[in-house]
């Protein structure tokens, strides 16, 4: 059974890939950005994991804690529960998005604050929390340089690890002069610009009460709740204001803080490419005299218990977010995060996003890959994506019922290369047939029903001759044998 | 049964029914490396070589030179209010200058308005050019090192080990200490990839990195 009661059919379905896909396509401005980008990271990549030897072993001891942390998941979430507790934090339990921004919308208002600061964080996006405290009057900050960047343009994310691949500097000084740096005279350099985000900035972190932040780790046996990030936004927020949320998607525990050896290792090496990132925060509990006096940690389920129930797609939960999968992705590379409608892009979010909210909502997303595999090779914890789509993939078609085109043609194949005469015959028409379709040599339009296979993709046609063809005539030439 | 009890009840029966049946998870092998087997030599070369690489400042001194590289660095940084937690040795601060001590938590406007903070540090990593901060002896709270612009941190040649491994066993001792891992200035890349050192934390990391009786024999012996 699912705890996820929120889950239902009135919930809006996700824009289709295939049509979201057209108007990404047609931004050139967006395809070189994310053509510079994500060819940069996927380098610097590549550089940092070929200097460790073992990374190998460490991408399997990191699949492996995560299959263990899996497999018993009700015992660790209790034991990290227990362990927070005992170092004077508290946790809540939130079966879904409303419950989780229940209790956070209380938790901020018991302490009186209006506003909170908060560091960039994937699961407050999932929740959509930044709504919903509005809602109730409560103003959210987003610190990191690039969340504030796409908060300021009301525009969504486009990358899990950069959001604002899509705007490059001129975009960003024109946003800045507009909002947080009004009369000033802004240069579009970077620094000058992440210089202005960091006067302004810095006043909210002086002054806030309140801080939210999403986890990247939190170990049972100890209780600390660990925070990777670059530019010191989540050392602000994790250290300064009275009050710390912190928010976490139930799959990010792990078992024993030894396992932090294995997982500060993979995660900053898969995700900006440094060996590691610059700053890390690890606390457990509460500290007296040193940092915030009240820590509360929100865990979500939020569709993940569905998500564990199935026997492929539960790899699916290794995920630690380094969106190594999204720059290597040939798909995500030209199209961006907008055109998956979703806080999950590219290959991760082509089979989180369906198994979290439902395949019914997002049915075209497991669509959105060539299968090439690149995802697979690359992700530290060995999910094995191109499995998981082709699984989702087929529930998708079994959902569509028998009748379906694809169904049909499929049947027909079957029919058609089971028996050798009716495949030379198939053979044969076809070779006749296509020639109301091939163009410049190629077949890019099929029709009817199996037009919608050729959208995206184009098909060589038959040659003149087949293999069998061939065969059957070089034997009558040679006499046989 | 509260709202919040049912909420956690929920979550913890949905995880038993998805995972009832599921195969035993295999072992966790932890076959890579766990132990740095270079010479300390090369490992402390390494650190400095990954610090560098971050642009991050860093310099080497005896033990009996550390007062006067300090007093160097706060004088060609222009510092004239030094943030220092409680413990930090009275001479490890310059005497010209003005020596903020966190006695009663000094506040957040004074930490702001403060030039540089001078720390020292629970352990280095060198393979990752990382220092560990861990609120014990010379480090004080972790505002103290995260407020101020610059950052001039003292690490002793013995606290550097060679890998990732390494340094989480020994914080293993303690793991309820409030942890930071600094690895260079604060960075961004968000604005078209292009690097900006120094966004939120001190925009400027300078490392002096002290000789040790013990790394200097072990070099000698070479």
């Amino acid at each position: 059974m699912a705890a996820t009661p929120a889950r239902g059919r009135s919930l809006p379905v996700l824009p289709a890939f295939p049509k979201a896909v057209k108007i990404a396509l047609a931004d050139t401005q967006l395809r070189r950005n994310l053509a510079k980008a994500t060819t940069t990271i996927r380098a610097k990549r590549a550089r940092v994991v070929e200097e460790l030897a073992d990374w190998e072993e460490l991408r399997a001891a990191g699949a492996a804690i995560k299959d263990e942390t899996l497999r018993h998941l009700d015992h660790y979430l209790l034991q990290l529960e227990e362990a927070v507790t005992r170092a004077g934090g508290r946790v809540h339990w939130a079966r879904n998005a409303v419950e989780a921004n229940t209790i956070i919308a209380r938790l901020v208002r018991d302490t009186g604050a209006e506003r909170v600061v908060k560091v960039k964080s994937l699961t407050t996006d999932e929740i959509r929390l930044n709504d919903a405290l509005a809602s109730v009057g409560i103003t959210a900050v987003e610190t990191d340089l690039a969340e504030l960047i796409i908060q300021l343009a009301h525009e969504p994310s486009s990358h899990i690890l950069v959001p604002a691949i899509h705007k490059n500097r001129s975009e960003i000084r024109d946003l800045f002069r507009r909002t947080i740096a009004t009369g000033q005279d802004l240069s579009d350099e970077p620094k000058a610009l992440a210089g202005a985000a960091r006067a302004y900035l810095r006043k909210q972190f002086l002054s806030a009460q309140v801080a939210i932040s999403g986890a990247n780790v939190a170990v049972a046996e100890t209780g600390t709740v660990g925070v990777v990030e670059s530019e010191g936004n989540g050392r602000m927020c994790l250290t300064l204001p009275r009050t710390l949320i912190t928010v976490m998607g139930i799959e990010k525990v792990l078992p024993t803080f030894r396992d932090l050896e294995v997982f500060l290792q993979l995660l900053p090496r898969s995700s900006t490419g440094e060996r590691m990132n610059p700053y890390t925060s690890l606390w457990t509990g509460v500290t007296p005299g040193d940092g915030p006096e009240a820590f509360h940690l929100v865990l979500l389920d939020n569709g993940r218990t569905n998500v564990l129930a199935d026997e492929v797609g539960r790899q699916t939960l290794r995920c630690i977010r380094c969106s190594a999968c999204l720059n290597i992705c040939p798909v995500y590379a030209r199209t961006g995060g907008h055109a998956y409608g979703s806080v999950y892009p590219g290959p991760i979010g082509a089979i989180l996003t369906p198994q979290l909210l439902g395949l019914e909502r997002a049915k075209t997303l497991p669509y959105a890959s060539s299968l090439c595999g690149a995802c697979y090779e690359v992700c530290p914890v060995k999910i094995n994506i191109p499995d998981v789509l082709l699984r989702l993939r087929g529930q998708v078609g079994a959902s569509a019922g028998q009748w379906n085109p694809e169904a049909m043609t499929m049947r027909q194949l079957a029919a058609i290369f089971s028996s050798p005469t009716r495949y030379e015959r198939a053979q044969r028409m076809a070779r006749y047939g296509q020639r109301l379709f091939v163009r410049d040599g190629v077949i890019n339009r099929l029709p009817g029903p199996l037009s919608g296979w050729s959208q995206a993709r184009d098909l060589q046609p038959l040659p003149a001759q087949s293999f069998r063809d061939w065969w059957r005539e070089r034997r009558q030439k040679t006499g046989g044998a | 049964m509260s709202a919040a009890a049912a909420a956690k009840s929920a979550i913890l029966r949905a995880v038993q029914d998805a995972v009832a049946g599921a195969p035993d998870a295999a072992p966790i092998s932890r076959d890579y490396s766990q132990r740095d087997e270079r010479s300390h030599t090369t490992v402390i070369e390494e650190f400095i070589d990954r610090l560098q690489d971050y642009k991050a400042h860093v310099e080497r001194v005896e033990v009996r030179g550390l007062s006067s590289c300090i007093a160097d660095a706060c004088n060609r940084y222009g510092v004239q209010r030094l943030v220092a937690p409680v413990d930090v040795p009275p001479e490890w601060t310059p005497s010209e200058v003005e020596v903020l001590r966190d006695v009663a938590q000094l506040s957040l406007a004074e930490l702001d308005g403060s030039d540089a903070v001078l720390t020292g540090c629970a352990l280095a990593i060198a393979q990752t050019g990382t220092i560990v901060l861990d609120g014990g002896a010379r480090q004080g709270r972790r505002a103290l090192s995260l407020v101020p612009d610059r950052h001039i941190c003292v690490v002793f040649e013995d606290q550097v080990l060679g890998i990732v491994p390494e340094g989480i066993a020994r914080l293993s001792a303690s793991p309820e200490r409030p942890i930071t891992f600094i690895s260079g200035p604060s960075a961004t890349s968000d604005i078209e990839l292009s690097r900006v050192e120094g966004v939120h934390g001190p925009r400027m990391l300078h490392v002096i990195l002290v000789e040790s009786p013990l790394a200097y024999s072990e070099g000698k012996l070479e």
